[in-house]
């Protein structure tokens, strides 16, 4: 049962993943990067890990996604049905993902994993929350740093110095 | 039966696919979508990983966190970066912004 939910998933994300490569109008890209994240968070969800897919729908799905189609909104200029071309280099793009993968794939299949025996955590909140606040809470505080930074530094450059004013 | 290796796979597939993204994209906001499918693939491993082989602790899925913030972070900045770009050269093609060239 989970095999064919995993399959299912995995189809939903190539796909959609393909068409945000491939498709030329880059606003139907945006829609399908959106349906990329959605199928990543029932990934996660198979995966035990329920509080993790929350927080994909929330922020991928959510709110980067929503921020791209802004950006997509404030600079198309000109025919949008043209507007996610590739540019002259996209033969030997190719030719490097294509090797990678392989490499990928080579390198993991060899590799053999051994797992260290448990159980997960019943409350899986309640143990990220005891990982947060216990071994992870100084780079929990320096991520809410970044955070913040990041916030500060995109209004600036979005915003504008005087002088463009 | 769906082991790590499927899931490690469908990471690299996916990983792939947003480092062709962001190679051949002439638009700078189609490149930025590429790094998203790139970090998402990331994420897939490291949740795969903890499912998998330490399954008693969530270091795995503590780090994926990790990596959603950062990748928060750096599309705000980077779509900053884009629009004020864009409002100076009214163009948001990675070809044509070269003037840091040699």
């Amino acid at each position: 049962m989970s095999a064919l939910f995993f399959w299912l998933l995995a189809a939903i994300i190539i796909a959609s993943a393909l068409a945000v490569v491939l498709l030329k109008n880059i606003v139907h890209s945006a829609l399908y990067l959106v349906l990329t994240f959605a199928g990543v968070a029932g990934l996660y969800i198979l995966l035990n890990a329920e509080f993790l897919a929350a927080v994909q729908l929330l922020v991928y799905a959510g709110a980067v996604a929503i921020l791209i189609v802004f950006a997509v909104m404030l600079t198309r200029r000109g025919d949008i049905r043209a507007s996610n071309l590739f540019n002259v280099n996209y033969l030997a793009a190719a030719v490097v993902s294509l090797a990678l993968f392989i490499v990928i794939i080579l390198a993991t299949g060899r590799m053999a994993w051994t797992a260290n025996p448990g159980h997960a955590p019943a409350g899986n909140v309640g143990a990220i929350a005891d990982a947060f606040l216990g071994p992870f809470a100084i780079p929990f505080e320096i991520a809410a740093v970044l955070l913040l930074v990041a916030m500060v530094g995109a209004i600036l450059l979005a915003r504008g110095g005087k002088q463009d004013q | 039966m769906i082991t790590l290796n499927h899931y490690l796979a469908l990471g690299g597939l996916l990983f792939c696919l947003g480092l062709f993204g962001a190679l051949a994209k002439r638009n700078a906001v189609a490149v930025l979508m590429g790094i998203e499918l790139m970090l998402n693939a990331v994420n897939i491993n490291l949740v795969a990983f903890n499912h998998f082989l330490e399954p008693a602790r969530v270091t795995g899925q503590i780090f994926a966190i990790f990596v959603i913030v950062v990748a928060a972070a750096e599309v705000a900045v980077g779509l900053a970066l884009v629009l004020n770009i864009y409002r100076r050269r009214l163009d948001s093609n990675v070809d044509d912004l070269d003037w840091l060239r040699w």
